[in-house]
């Protein structure tokens, strides 16, 4: 765990470099090199750790208890929900949020029972990396994290305030109590995408490159609460209107 | 000679029927009416047969192959993944890119399906004007223990039928996620470079197929 906080420590601080070589949309992965390695060695530690403690989980533990515990750790997630969605400005979308803590932490016993989407209050996905691009700071560059995956500088940046707004550390005081609970909700994530991975597997003829643009585009699509804007077509129809770049010829030459 | 015009008569019915049906159908399937139909008719299936639950390929192919590909436009699919590259394409070459593209997503989608019984489906309301020859159906996927996920089907008519081209998942548009990868094996070896690859990756799927 320390190595991990030291790592993500360092991460951090070579961060404001490298904030401003950003995002005018020319090379969205100039780590591209590192992140290589990071990515390969993530899928390493996956394979013969997180993997196998996720098929045990997935196995070994009855439905009833995963679905009680998935629920137990989302209610805690609706604090920061509440806290980022205020900071967005949505405060409507906010005071869903404490609705669904009081009651799924009363009526929910616990939170173990998720009665508030049952009465109708949805559930929101928010974080810090997404109020600052809802503020208007773009991504910056790719970037993949040890252990933790997936990321861009910019959700990098929002990772310690992710890391104080969960209450997760002030309810449970005692250590070994917090590590277990958050061992548990680790290995209970991974075991939501068994299946997931098999199928990234087979599809992707580059799986650092399906994975790259894959997590990009659901960032961008949660920064707009599930409606992003179009993005630019590309031109694949053929009216040639917009075809502003020299056609290439029948040999894709481009470099 | 009775029979004869019988026969004529047969054929001539026949023959009208036939011509009124897709009339009947493209007035009958509204695009949201057709995603849920499909995909309640595949989810009724495959939590019934047991064959396609212990994984049994051929058969979960049978089934995809009646139920779920009419309902695709592939050729719009490896176009839009493609991008301004599928105009140089030769015919030929789009052929070979349709054909290998849809076997990869097919046997990949083909190996998930099975586990899609568990999943309950809700179907949002279609926001569309009459007219539109585009639409997106959007659903939410759930399955118990998990945060619900959506998925978005991208719809539009193609000869008078409702084809989808893209699948968005959980924000993130499966064509859009093979635009880089498609985009990088045309820089490194052209469009044959990017056909060859996939039939690679083809076989590789089919040496070894995957458990669950």
């Amino acid at each position: 765990m320390k190595l991990i906080c030291r790592a993500l420590a360092a991460t951090l601080c070579i961060l404001p470099f490298v904030a401003h070589a950003a995002d005018d949309g020319k090379n969205i992965d100039p780590f591209e090199g590192y992140n290589r390695v990071m990515f390969g060695f993530n899928d390493g530690v996956d394979h013969y750790v997180f993997k196998p403690l996720a098929q045990g989980y997935d196995a070994g533990v009855p439905l009833p208890a995963r679905v009680a515990f998935t629920n137990f750790i989302a209610n805690f997630g609706d604090v920061p929900n509440a806290f980022n969605d205020l900071l967005q400005g949505k405060v409507a979308a906010a005071l869903t949020d404490v609705g669904r803590i009081l009651i799924n932490s009363t009526l929910g016993i616990a939170g173990a029972i998720d009665v508030a989407s049952e009465f109708g209050l949805a559930k929101h996905d928010e974080d810090f990396g997404q109020t600052l691009g809802v503020w208007g700071f773009g991504t910056g560059p790719y970037l993949v994290l040890p252990l933790l995956g997936p990321s861009t500088v910019r959700d990098t940046i929002g990772l310690p305030v992710d890391y104080y707004s969960d209450v997760r550390k002030y309810v449970f005081s005692e250590i070994p109590v917090r590590n277990s609970i958050t061992g548990v909700d680790v290995v209970a994530k991974r075991a939501s995408l068994l299946g997931a991975d098999v199928a990234l597997e087979q599809a992707s003829l580059d799986k650092y490159t399906f994975v790259r643009n894959f997590y990009l585009q659901r960032r961008l699509s949660q920064v707009y609460d599930g409606n992003p804007p179009r993005p630019k077509d590309d031109g694949a129809d053929d009216d040639g209107a917009n075809d502003a770049a020299p056609a290439p010829g029948k040999k894709e030459k481009t470099e | 000679m009775i029979s004869r015009a019988f026969k004529q008569i047969r054929n001539l019915v026949a023959a009208a029927s036939l011509s009124v049906l897709p009339a009947i159908a493209m007035a009958a399937t509204a695009p949201d009416a057709l995603i849920k139909s499909v995909s309640e008719e595949v989810l009724t299936i495959v939590r019934q047969d047991k064959a396609i639950q212990s994984g049994d390929m051929t058969k979960t192919l049978e089934l995809i192959d009646a139920k779920v590909l009419p309902n695709f436009d592939f050729e719009a699919m490896t176009a839009l993944a493609l991008g301004r590259s599928w105009r140089t394409a030769s015919p030929e070459q789009k052929t070979a890119l349709t054909a290998e593209f849809r076997t990869l997503l097919v046997r990949s989608y083909a190996n998930a399906l099975n586990r899609f019984k568990d999943y309950q489906i809700t179907y949002l309301p279609l926001k569309s004007q009459p007219g539109d020859t585009e639409v997106t159906v959007r659903t939410t996927v759930r399955k118990a223990g998990q945060q619900p996920d959506t998925v978005d089907y991208a719809v539009h008519q193609k000869d008078g039928d409702w084809k989808v081209f893209d699948v968005t998942v959980a924000g993130a548009s499966l064509i859009t996620a093979y635009r880089d990868e498609f985009a990088q094996d045309v820089k490194n070896g052209g469009i044959d470079g990017l056909i060859s690859s996939l039939k690679s990756k083809n076989a590789a799927n089919q040496g070894a197929p995957a458990k669950k």
